[in-house]
């Protein structure tokens, strides 16, 4: 069996992004729920505008670190971020952050489809109305239009926009979540494990959806599926225990990993 | 790939792919073999043994193939499994064309039966006793995933090209001093390009055994360049320099 002892010096692979435009610089952050060291010294660049994925088993600290990168572990009670977390340089964790417009511009997509129980169009125009994005009403329809259009879902519900959200399929639903993110104009969006309680249809559409939006859009993706993390993302970066492992171009990762952990976990070795 | 899958199943499926190579290789090994035994003694019975032999290599092939493309759909291989299997896929092509050149050795040999003998079949026995061991060493590297073994097989195709050069130059001196022998020269010829070309494949197998094991392209990491491959059978021709 592989060694899971190995002991943790620096990352494998090139977690640094030199010449890169950066959207996230993370250093040195440590996360603790309560006594518990969730994650430990975790360091990397994230590029703008391409997928990022973040894969690893089960307790490696992968949801912990994306949640991180919009404070949403704010929420959760006993939780401690040290260390430093730049979004285009300015310390998401700096005194003066207003958190929920750091939210608007780091939107998040959750693992099961939450739809608010309201309508399809207000599930979309909730977040420009309350930041006040839209000046009149063509506008929010405007808005909650193209929103509706770059999420792939238009098509599909622009008859019935006042039908609940959550009388929508579970593949509809979480392309109507991807929506009510891509309202607010975000410039991140973080995804935990997406698809993981979608079809393998609803799956392929969502994947398409964020090839599509990786142009506009910096997305980082929590995924179990390893599939998943090669179809759609540009840099995979794997996590064990706390600690990443190994950060490199995607296909690198697949195809010739370093790292023997990394290799034992996508070869399906252990975790 | 000394660690076991979490799926046993999957461990099943690559012993499968392995032991299929192996018998393979160790098949398409004795086929050449027995066709130089066979040129080296006139043996037409061995030599049409050989040519029978050559459906059995080609039905392994087609048996690789079936698992190769099992794995790859069934599994979704990563890493160093995808490698394996990915230079497997090609190491049976080059084994079944390692399989065609002795069964076409071993045609020669029943036209050479009907020809003067001519100690000129000697000078063929040498170059492939090196081929032989350069095959040998290189199915030894596969099965014991040898990295060194690989690449002192790969590095044994250049002399077997240089003694090729010199038999070419040699039949065709023959040809012009004797043109009574022209004939049998010419299948010598042809023989002598076959075992050059039985090389080649081999070299192929070692810089597909580097690359699964180190995940690198052999040439991109040896100091040499690529030894090139004589296309042309003219015996003045540059590359014989």
């Amino acid at each position: 069996m592989i060694d899971q002892s190995f002991h943790y010096e620096g990352v494998t692979g090139h977690p640094r992004l030199p010449g890169r435009d950066i959207k996230f610089s993370i250093n040195d952050v440590n996360v603790y729920y309560g006594p518990k060291h969730a994650l430990k010294n975790v360091g990397l660049d994230i590029a703008s505008r391409e997928v990022t994925a973040f894969i690893g088993p089960s307790g490696c600290g992968k949801s912990t670190f994306l949640r991180s990168l919009n404070r949403m572990n704010d929420l959760i009670d006993g939780c401690r971020v040290e260390g430093q977390v730049l979004i285009e340089g300015e310390d998401i964790y700096a005194p003066e952050v207003d958190v929920v417009e750091l939210r608007a511009r780091v939107g998040m997509v959750f693992q099961k489809p939450n739809p608010f129980p309201k309508s399809i169009y207000e599930n979309v125009a909730y977040g420009p109305r309350i930041h006040g994005i839209a000046r009149s009403r063509d506008e929010l329809d405007g808005i909650v239009q193209s929103s509706l259009e770059r999420a792939g879902l238009w098509k599909e519900v622009r008859d019935r926009l006042d039908a609940p959200g959550t009388g929508l399929s579970g593949g509809q639903q979480q392309r109507l979540c991807i929506a009510r993110a891509i309202a607010v104009s975000p410039e991140v969006i973080l995804m935990d494990e997406p698809c993981s309680a979608l079809d393998p249809i609803a799956t392929a559409k969502v994947e398409e959806l964020i090839d599509e939006l990786s142009g506009n859009y910096t997305i980082i993706i929590v995924t179990h599926s390893m599939q998943q993390a090669a179809r759609v993302s540009q840099r995979t970066a794997f996590f064990h225990l706390g600690y990443l492992i190994e950060c490199e171009q995607t296909d690198v990762i697949f195809m010739n990993p370093q790292h023997p952990l990394t290799q034992g976990y996508i070869t399906g070795r252990f975790g | 790939m000394t660690d076991r899958h979490t799926v046993r199943s999957y461990d099943e499926d690559l012993k499968g792919l392995t032991a299929t190579i192996l018998e393979m290789g160790a098949l398409a090994e004795s086929q050449f073999a027995r066709a130089a035994k066979a040129m080296a003694t006139r043996d037409t019975a061995l030599a049409r043994e050989v040519i029978e032999g050559d459906a059995r290599v080609d039905a392994l092939e087609r048996d690789v193939n079936e698992r190769s493309i099992r794995l790859l759909a069934l599994r979704q291989p990563m890493a160093d499994d995808l490698r394996y299997i990915i230079s497997g896929f090609k190491i049976s092509a080059d084994l079944e064309r390692i399989g065609d050149y002795a069964a076409n050795l071993g045609k020669r040999v029943l036209v050479l039966d009907r020809l003067p003998e001519t100690p000129l079949v000697r000078e063929l026995e040498p170059m492939a006793d090196m081929a032989l061991v350069m095959l040998r060493d290189t199915l030894q590297a596969y099965r014991d995933r040898d990295i060194d073994r690989a690449m002192d097989a790969w590095n044994q195709d250049e002399p077997l090209d240089d003694l090729y050069d010199v038999v070419v130059k040699k039949m065709s001196g023959v040809m012009m001093e004797d043109p009574s022998l022209i004939g049998a020269c010419a299948h010598l010829m042809f023989i002598a390009r076959n075992i050059e070309r039985i090389g080649d494949h081999a070299t192929n197998i070692a810089e597909n055994i580097y690359f699964f094991i180190s995940g690198l392209p052999l040439r991109m990491v040896h100091p040499k360049p690529a030894p090139t491959t004589v296309e042309t059978d003219t015996p003045d021709g540059p590359e014989t320099e």
